[in-house]
């Protein structure tokens, strides 16, 4: 083929954004955000109340109070960051594994804890009403999200919908079904992918031969950015920015944040079955809470004492939480027939009766 | 007042549902511009715009989820998926979401949508356009299924359908779009759902059946009543929950009772409604229950397809054998 009839007809870039360095030392352009205290010092105690949380729920199951449960540890920044930067009228649509996120947006421990514990009351939470319940089929709140956007679009209220994704997510049809939608319409809708390397036992790598997740955006028509997702600061300044640009009319964005899975797939999960001990090791070399310590330490906006202060809170807290869950009786069986409809249907009615019957034999 | 084809009925029920409520939002592939692949849609982007009438990509799965997104927000969703056969990527959107938002928020958010979904066979179409899987839909907790046929009852029943706070597959028979004709009176007035119509009285045999296929039920009745047999014939026409009610009194006056439908019959509809009346009319039987359905294969392409209907004469022989059962 003759060299003049080819032409590049598009290119693209993905950028990666980070701020703060894995031994928490500022690196990459200097960040307005990096200064602001009165904002990191609420990320970093949310991170840690999220881990406590975390650690507690784990206990609670291994010791048979809780079901099985999707741990987040490692992989706070994500969660945390996106919620901080979303206003309390925007949509979050979380994977399983977004407790920070659910925290930060108003959910109650106990309330989640009552979710993992097998009750449904525990998604009539405290948090906004009008969030999703957490997304168990991987992938499948994403079409959703991009119908949430299409109603703010149409009413043009200036709010979006913020879709939270796992790496795996990204292999499901819903998910670029629904970003191409978002696309044609140029929906206000945030993708974030949490990138934290592992599908349960599958890595990234069997996952997709793509470069980068951001990139995936690209065939959509609308950017996509990676960011050091172990990096609060850098998670924190994408989000709001791609929440900005969403709400005032720029259309879909996607973010990629990179982090790591430090904890298993779930409680039901040995993850030392499919992965070696040195690569969990190696990663805890960067994961987010110590590097934001590290950081906010050096630049001495926070101290010994307020560390172990807020040790001591987030433990109360939690504490208080499992009494609260532990504390919420069985709900009636009969109750698994409401809200099935608006109304319970007369043929169903009869269903229930033979329930009630049942269980008061 | 003129007499209109079913599909105009549906026409007619959509421009209604979306001139009394701005919160009706009509999309899925070809429903804009083009009026939709059967015309359900025609006209309707002029009268109320693009962003109500709204073209979607080629994506059924993203169609019925956008209908639980923009559900949760207040709006009124009504999809469009182009065939029965394209429907199966929804089905996780049904099951997993539409269907149990509801419960599993205890009544936080909840998913009013319809996905409209022409059926069925008849039409001499390709592979893939004339299937009819109802039953798979019938087994989810949570919705609701409707078929209409007739024009009175695709208006009544889809006005109905949008107006239910809770999700809704409506079932279009394909066959009946432009033959069945009927006259509508364009009153915004809704048909029962959950609401078994008895389309005609009988007294020695009840035929129960749905959409399309109730044409050949009516005449196999026809043909039953110049034998002297008096059959009653039911349009089920609200699948999931059904009336069991219409049915089992039926079955109480009549003593026997011929199913009929175009779906496959293993884990059919029919089945379903053959097991309650076994469970609760078995002392007013008075012959075993006879199924009329389409055959266990895959649904043939257009040179067989009459082969698998319930043809008039299957319905008038199996109505024959239940009445002659001594």
């Amino acid at each position: 083929m003759p060299k003049e009839d080819i032409t590049v007809i598009a290119q693209f870039k993905v950028w990666r954004r980070r701020f703060l360095a894995a031994d928490g030392t500022l690196c990459g352009e200097p960040s307005a955000l990096a200064g602001d205290f009165s904002t990191l010092i609420p990320l970093y105690q949310g991170m840690v109340l999220t881990r406590a949380f975390d650690l507690k729920a784990v206990g609670l199951q291994r010791t048979g109070r809780l079901g099985t449960y999707a741990v987040s540890l490692g992989q706070e920044a994500v969660s945390v960051g996106v919620a901080s930067a979303m206003a309390s009228e925007d949509v979050l649509f979380p994977s399983y594994r977004d407790n920070g996120a659910l925290l930060w947006r108003g959910v109650k421990m106990e309330e989640i804890l009552l979710y993992w514990g097998g009750d449904e009351r525990g998604s009539h939470w405290s948090g906004p009403l009008h969030d999703f319940p957490f997304c168990v089929p991987v992938g499948s709140q994403a079409p959703h999200a991009a119908g949430v956007a299409y109603a703010f679009k149409l009413r043009k209220e200036p709010r979006v919908a913020v879709c939270l994704l796992g790496d795996g997510a990204t292999s499901k049809g819903d998910v670029y079904e629904a970003m191409n939608f978002a696309g044609v319409q140029n929906l206000p809708l945030v993708f974030v992918v949490n990138n934290n390397q592992w599908a349960i036992s599958v890595p990234l790598k069997l996952q997709t031969s793509a470069e980068t997740l951001a990139q995936k955006a690209i065939a959509a028509g609308f950017p996509g950015e990676q960011v050091d997702g172990n990096d609060v600061i850098a998670v924190r300044a994408a989000a709001e920015q791609a929440i900005a640009a969403a709400r005032a009319g720029g259309g879909p964005r996607l973010i990629e944040a990179l982090t790591y899975r430090l904890g298993d797939h779930t409680t039901a999960d040995d993850a030392a079955r499919y992965r070696p001990a040195e690569e969990v090791q190696a990663h805890w070399k960067e994961e987010p809470i110590g590097r934001l310590r590290a950081y906010l330490v050096g630049a001495k906006a926070w101290s010994k004492a307020e560390e172990e202060q807020l040790a001591a809170e987030c433990q109360q807290r939690v504490e208080k939480a499992v009494e609260h869950y532990l504390a919420v009786g069985p709900r009636a069986p009969r109750t698994m027939f409401d809200h099935l409809y608006a109304e319970l249907p007369a043929a169903y009615a009869a269903q229930s009766d033979e329930l009630r019957d049942v269980v008061h034999a | 007042m003129p007499e209109i084809t079913l599909v105009e009925a549906i026409n007619l029920a959509l421009a209604r549902a979306m001139q009394d409520d701005p919160s009706v939002i009509v999309f899925g592939e070809d429903v804009g511009v083009n009026g939709g692949v059967f015309r359900a849609t025609a006209g309707l982007q002029q009268r109320f715009g693009r962003e109500r009438v709204m073209d979607t990509p080629l994506s059924e799965l993203l169609i019925s989820g956008l209908c639980v997104g923009m559900a949760a927000q207040g709006l009124k969703p009504v999809g469009e998926i182009q065939f029965m056969g394209f429907i199966y990527p929804c089905i996780d959107q049904l099951v997993n979401h539409a269907s149990r938002l509801r419960n599993r928020t205890q009544g936080r958010l909840s998913s009013p949508m319809v996905l409209r979904v022409p059926c069925g066979a008849g039409i001499r179409a390709p592979e893939h356009h004339s299937e009819h899987t109802e039953a798979m839909l019938a087994h989810i907790p949570g919705l609701r299924v409707v078929i209409p046929s007739s024009p009175e009852r695709a208006y009544g029943l889809l006005l109905a359908s949008i107006r239910d706070p809770d999700p809704v597959v409506f079932l279009e028979p394909t066959r009946l779009y432009r033959s069945a004709k009927g006259k509508v009176e364009d009153n915004g007035e809704v048909m029962p759902l959950d609401v078994a119509f008895v389309l005609r009285e009988g007294k020695d045999l009840t035929l129960i059946g749905w959409g399309a296929i109730l044409r050949e039920t009516l005449v196999a009745a026809d043909v039953l009543g110049n034998r002297g047999i008096s059959a009653e014939v039911i349009d089920l026409a609200t699948l999931k929950p059904y009336d069991e009610k219409t049915l089992l009194a039926s079955v109480a006056k009549t003593g026997r009772c011929v199913i009929v439908h175009e779906a496959a019959r293993t884990g059919g509809v029919g089945a379903e409604i053959a097991a309650v009346i076994a469970e609760r009319g078995l002392t007013s039987l008075l012959a075993p229950i006879a199924r009329v359905t389409g055959y266990d294969t895959v649904m043939p392409l257009a040179r067989l397809e009459q082969h698998y209907m319930p043809s008039v004469d299957r319905i008038v022989a199996a109505a024959q054998r239940v009445c002659e059962f001594a």
